[in-house]
């Protein structure tokens, strides 16, 4: 075996308070990664990943310092270098792949000039030689035009470019190893999975090593030869990648990868009760025991050692107990034939072109959102799914009066029109409609208890106050599985899960008719998520409540919809129940999106389109997909608004060709081939 | 990309066109005229008749305006009846001493106080930073005219290094006007510095913090060429805006400045205006600031064009 390229040996580093005591954020944790190996490391918020990723590197993060243990890189004991030396090693030999690229580039410099400046530090190269290089780079991680995107600004590059000229810049220096921090999460999934293909054809033909961190099982089994599960500051398990997401020896990774929705399995996975140990705390019992559903006395006694398998290396006393297997939940929705919600030819335009553009003679953009038709039952999920730009979060803004229709109507169960903007509805039409938020942290007033932001929509919608709203503010509490202490507490003192729960609580403080979750699962942990979904359909349930639930994830959405709508800029390209949207026939652009899903699971390959272009707005006529659709017909394509193709209980395919071609369509493109794909990616 | 700038450009001249308007309305809606105020309690009969046709006011509004407006733009801004002189001749020397005091205030205080806010920033809550905060702080809330006076009182009363007042012509050379102008440069350079330090120091501390700065760190880009290359382009973008704003208040500033060191700029030549109700000359040096001001931001506007890449996007 040849020796590790990077070691870190019994590493422990954390927090040092005023009065000498230390918090831990790694606990004695040992990895190694040899050339052109690839190891993922997963785990969910504050377990440590990317702190140990940095600290491969070498790089502690402000306030931290390192208790225990050592770095090494290519043999260079990197917490003992001077700071000289360590910072030439960074960037020449190791680099960083940071998780938000649009944010990483300086966006005042052009592209070339920031990957230039990356070749002068670290290579002897003259002007031209450099400038021939940078051409060479972008070429390498398969930019169109090189030429052209060295001159362009940051801004002036999509999300997946971004991220691909983080990449340029990283090999800049011929880096060894690439030390990857979340580099997809963010992006749309078809783009993702471009990256990663991407990715992985740069380990296996640079030969370089790749430490990937990411939440994300599905990225890590695309991308991970091996794989770390951190869990509390402590390696959990790792192994190589198969052997852990097929047969995982901790229940943790047990329970993550039941956690996950899967796009074959209707219903809500299980969830982990319970919350990691905070970060910092001392440890006197294996970190999991509270959260672990195979807990035995022994867990308590002491911390369990990293135990030596057959494959890896495993952090339980009982590993070889299996446990009982975890089951999703299958929904059973009340739904009722009454209509909660119709849409009818909504049409949603953000901008206006001001006077002075009238005045020349400019015209009025094509709207953002067009055509949206759909009606929502009493007691009913409607899944909306598709990229960003596609119009999902629009529609919902507009149904809560946040933005404006140009056009068409929304209307309540009793015909009520909810064509008047927030501020122009009257209580009980805002009672009625209640939104949930992505980002609870955002949407709960800091400075506020948690008391008080419940007690707002009571007094405002049923005139509680004192002790009634206090009651209710309980049961609502209660409801949503919190205790009534937490009442007092505010937004800051909650974890992301139970500021969640409260974003949950405060719609439901309304009993509205209609709600809308906007991504409500997105920031949280997966573990977290399951429980919210399933808290959701409880909900539901009790109060009869309709949801339209807006998700990027296609299997969130079929986790928790009855059915579900397929959205490309701004334009519904399927609709129906969830089962049948989720089987062929597809729609083109839901095949593509389906393609491009990944799941645990090292054996399947997302099927990829040949390129992985984004599209800023949608096209004046025709239809919606038509720039980047692979069963393009032709002209008609480009001019005529595609039929509503019924295909029985409510499944309709807004598309040129006839069902029974789109049911060929879907084998075929399955076995397209993911290295072909990413060789075509930006041609 | 030049449209764009075009377009600034139709936005400035749009702002003034209708400062002018405002301005003559105003003038127009105050009771009485030129002629009644100049003629005051002779202002009857045949005589006010003689002065009005003799000026031109029983024409239409619109008229007279078009007339201003024509005049202005050729600087000839029209007559003052108080001083018996055409105004023009009378504001240009005085836009020249203005000008210098002004000119040579922003030249020195602007560069120097976004050094001082990089370095504050640089050294966020070192001994460096805490000392120029502190300074700042104590600069922006003393009064000018507070300042004004102590500096008199140390730097011309005391050790007579400088006059404390202004006694030379508003005609004199420049020569003979550089002395004057040194204490008051001092008292208007001292809020400008400090307010434009301070945004630029929290300016500097926000770009520092940003991802593309770690990632230069982890670039291996030395600390020196971070600040030149990465922070300071990126920082300067916000505090543009913010020298446009102080140069508006150094207008006002100015004014202030120039009566208590009895400079003569156009800020006491407009006070003695107003003093006098002579219109025509409050007119004409309003519209003049109007104009500086207007300019001022056109140029922060362009110098955040070429700053900020973004904004030269097509469509804005």
């Amino acid at each position: 075996m040849t020796k590790p390229l990077i070691k870190i040996d019994d590493l422990s580093l954390g927090f040092t308070a005023r009065d000498g005591r230390q918090a831990p954020i790694l606990r004695g944790v040992s990895l190694e990664l040899r050339a052109g190996e690839t190891l993922g490391i997963v785990g969910e918020s504050g377990s440590g990943k990317s702190t140990v990723a940095l600290a491969m590197m070498g790089y502690l993060k402000s306030g931290l310092s390192v208790f225990r243990g050592n770095a090494f890189f290519d043999g260079h004991d990197m917490f003992s270098l001077p700071e000289k030396e360590r910072a030439r090693l960074r960037g020449s030999s190791i680099a960083l792949i940071p998780q938000n690229a649009g944010q990483a580039l300086t966006p005042t410099l052009k592209i070339g000039q920031q990957i230039d400046e990356a070749l002068r530090l670290h290579t002897d190269l003259d002007a031209s030689a450099r400038a021939g290089r940078v051409i060479e780079l972008l070429s390498r991680v398969r930019l169109p035009s090189p030429e052209d995107m060295a001159l362009r600004y940051p801004h002036e590059l999509s999300g997946g470019q971004q991220q691909r000229a983080a990449v340029a810049m990283a090999l800049a220096g011929n880096a060894k190893a690439l030390l990857l921090d979340e580099p997809t999460t963010g992006l749309d999934v078809t783009t993702q999975a471009h990256i990663l293909e991407f990715l992985r054809h740069l380990a296996q033909e640079m030969g370089v090593a790749m430490i990937y961190v990411s939440h994300d099982l599905g990225v890590i089994a695309r991308v991970a030869d091996r794989v770390a599960v951190m869990y509390a500051g402590q390696l959990a398990e790792e192994g190589p990648t198969r052997e852990v997401l097929r047969a995982p020896q901790h229940p943790y990774t047990r329970g993550l990868l039941a956690s996950i929705p899967r796009l074959g399995e209707p219903g809500i996975p299980a969830s982990m009760p319970g919350v990691p140990p905070a970060v910092g705390s001392e440890l006197t019992a294996c970190a999991f025991a509270d959260r672990c559903d195979q807990v035995r006395p022994e867990c308590r006694q002491s911390v369990p050692a990293l135990l030596e398998t057959p494959h890896g290396r495993v952090r339980c006393l009982f590993s070889n107990d299996p446990g009982q297997p975890r089951e999703t939940t299958i929904r059973d929705p009340q739904i009722k034939d009454a209509r909660a919600l119709t849409l009818d030819q909504v049409a949603i335009s953000y901008s206006k072109i001001g006077w002075f553009d009238r005045l020349i003679g400019k015209k009025d953009p094509t709207p953002t959102v067009e055509r949206a038709t759909f009606g929502l039952k009493k007691g009913e999920t409607l899944g909306l799914v598709g990229e960003s730009g596609s119009g999902k979060s629009t529609i919902l803004r507009a149904i809560a009066g946040l933005v404006g229709t140009q056009d068409g109507s929304v209307t309540l169960s009793d015909g009520e029109s909810l064509a008047a903007p927030v501020n122009g509805r009257d209580r009980e039409t805002l009672r009625r409609v209640q939104m949930i938020f992505q980002n609870a942290d955002a949407s709960l007033n800091p400075r506020q208890t948690i008391g008080e932001i419940l007690a707002t929509p009571l007094r405002l919608y049923f005139g509680l106050k004192g002790d009634d709203a206090r009651k209710r503010a309980e049961d609502l509490l209660e409801a949503v599985r919190l205790p009534a202490r937490y009442l007092d507490r505010f937004p800051g003192q909650l974890s992301g899960g139970e500021k969640q729960r409260v974003g949950v609580a405060r719609a439901f403080a309304a009993n509205p008719e209609v709600t809308l979750c906007d991504e409500v699962t997105s920031a949280l942990d997966v573990s977290v998520q399951a429980a919210a979904l399933a808290l959701l359909t409880r909900l539901q349930k009790e109060n009869g409540s309709s949801y339209i639930f807006v998700s990027h994830d296609l299997a969130v959405v079929r986790a928790v919809s009855d059915r579900v709508a397929v959205l490309y800029q701004g334009r519904i390209c399927e609709i129906g129940p969830s089962a049948q949207v989720y089987a062929p026939p597809y729609h083109p652009y839901t095949s593509t999106l389906m393609g491009a899903v990944l799941e645990p699971d090292p054996d399947t390959a997302p099927a990829l389109l040949a390129n992985d272009m984004t599209e800023k707005s949608p096209p004046a006529k025709g239809c919606p997909f038509q720039r980047c659709c692979p069963r393009h017909m032709g002209d008609v394509c480009d001019t005529e608004v595609p039929p509503a193709r019924d295909l029985g209980t409510g499944h309709l395919i807004h598309c040129h060709m006839l069902p029974e071609q789109l049911v060929r369509s879907a084998d075929t493109s399955v076995d397209q081939v993911p290295e072909e794909a990413a060789e075509n990616a930006m041609a | 990309m030049i449209a764009l700038i075009f377009r600034r450009f139709g936005f400035a001249a749009f702002t003034i066109a209708f400062v002018s308007v405002v301005m003559f309305a105003a003038v127009e809606a105050l009771p009485g005229n030129v002629c009644t105020s100049f003629l005051q309690r002779f202002a009857q009969g045949p005589r006010l008749e003689r002065c009005i046709e003799q000026q031109g006011l029983d024409r239409p509004a619109l008229v007279r305006y078009g007339e201003w407006v024509a005049g202005a733009a050729k600087g000839d801004f029209g007559y003052s009846l108080k001083k018996r002189k055409p105004i023009n001749e009378l504001i240009w020397e005085r836009f020249r001493n203005t000008a210098l005091l002004g000119g040579i205030a922003a030249l020195l205080a602007i560069p120097l106080a976004i050094f001082l806010g990089i370095v504050a920033g640089v050294r966020r809550d070192r001994p460096a930073d805490l000392t120029l905060s502190s300074a700042a702080m104590l600069a922006m809330t003393i009064p000018e005219f507070v300042t004004a006076t102590a500096l008199i009182y140390i730097f011309a009363v005391t050790l007579q290094w400088f006059p404390a007042v202004t006694i030379v012509s508003p005609g004199a050379s420049l020569a003979q006007m550089l002395p004057n102008i040194v204490l008051p440069v001092i008292v208007l350079s001292a809020v400008l510095v400090a307010h434009i330090m301070r945004m630029m120091r929290a300016s500097v501390i926000d770009v520092m913090a940003s991802d593309y700065v770690q990632m230069a760190r982890l670039k291996g880009v030395p600390e020196r060429q971070i600040i030149r290359k990465h922070v300071v382009p990126n920082a300067m973008i916000p505090a543009l805006n913010v020298i446009a704003l102080t140069i508006a208040w150094l207008l006002a500033g100015v004014v202030v400045v120039e009566k208590v060191f009895n400079y003569p700029g156009l800020g006491t030549l407009m006070i003695q205006a107003i003093y006098d109700r002579d219109l025509p000359m409050v007119q004409a040096i309003a519209l003049i600031f109007s104009v500086i001001y207007v300019g001022v931001n056109l140029l922060a506007d362009l110098a955040a064009l070429a700053l900020d890449p973004r904004l030269r996007r097509k469509g804005h």
